[in-house]
């Protein structure tokens, strides 16, 4: 097995263990738990970008993601002080219920993964992400979409301090 | 055996079914919202693999998109989040069923 290799099944099962800790930790159901596995969720995706050779991704996966998203969720989670979820029940019913759906989609997803054919492309990709050649293709042939997500961005923000202002005329 | 696009898409509808369980599952909001975020993050690893595996850009660029777009789904959520507790002073789904029949 080459090093790559061996690096993708670490960081594979590092990013499935942390992402099943973020919605089913056995120890704690506190939101900050939650979050900060998240957090080790996406740092290990980033890995996984690397491996891909989409160098710019990974990097705003960590600046974008790990930094700015991930301060919100632990500002908010601070903000709302949350205590009573420890002493919530969980609806049995619906735990069984919930796992069966999702196994069956698990089983749909990998059995449709491993029945396909594999791309033509898949012997040799020579593809590489860096920040020139994704930033060429943004602002030739993506740049209208590029500027309607500038627009999107402003929308949110005007949309956020709307929300947060306390009393509205 | 050699690592290939379809290792990349078994760790991605892993990873998403993992985002669903949570939406299933958990009943906190803040908690939820992360399980959506791990769905985010499940189709950006599937895009970025499928852009490698068939040398094209196009699903970098995609992923770009979702980053920004999802970052600022998390402004408006959280705000909504915050305004929700503000008045019932809960961010538990049990809570916030006023649309409920």
């Amino acid at each position: 097995m080459s090093p790559a290799d061996f690096a993708f099944y670490l960081l594979a099962g590092l990013t499935l263990l942390c992402g099943f800790l973020v919605v089913a930790n056995p120890f704690s159901r506190s939101p900050v738990t939650s979050a900060m596995f998240l957090v080790l969720t996406i740092i290990c995706l980033a890995g996984l970008f690397v491996l891909l050779h989409a160098f710019f991704l990974a990097a705003v996966q960590i600046l974008v993601y790990a930094g700015a998203v991930m301060v919100l969720f632990l500002f908010v989670i601070m903000l709302l002080d949350l205590k009573e979820e420890d002493r919530r029940k969980f609806n049995r019913f619906g735990v069984g219920a919930g796992l069966a759906s999702v196994a069956g989609l698990a089983g749909v997803l990998v059995l449709s993964v491993l029945k396909g054919r594999a791309a033509p492309g898949g012997i040799n990709p020579s593809l590489e992400g860096s920040t020139s050649a994704l930033g060429r293709v943004l602002f030739t042939e993506f740049v209208l979409p590029f500027e309607v997500v500038s627009l999107v961005l402003l929308v949110a923000m005007v949309g956020v301090i709307l929300l947060s202002k306390k009393d509205l005329q | 055996m050699k690592v290939g696009l379809e290792h990349y898409l078994v760790v991605s509808g892993l990873l998403f079914c993992l985002g669903v369980l949570g939406v299933i599952l958990r009943r906190n909001l803040l908690v939820l919202y992360m399980s959506l975020e791990l769905m985010l993050n499940a189709a950006n690893l599937a895009l970025v693999a499928f852009s490698r595996f068939n040398d094209h850009l196009n699903g970098q660029v995609m992923v770009f998109f979702i980053i920004t777009v999802a970052a600022a789904e998390v402004a408006v959520g959280l705000a909504l989040i915050v305004a929700l507790y503000r008045k019932r002073q809960s961010a538990h789904v049990e809570d916030l069923a006023s649309l409920k029949l």
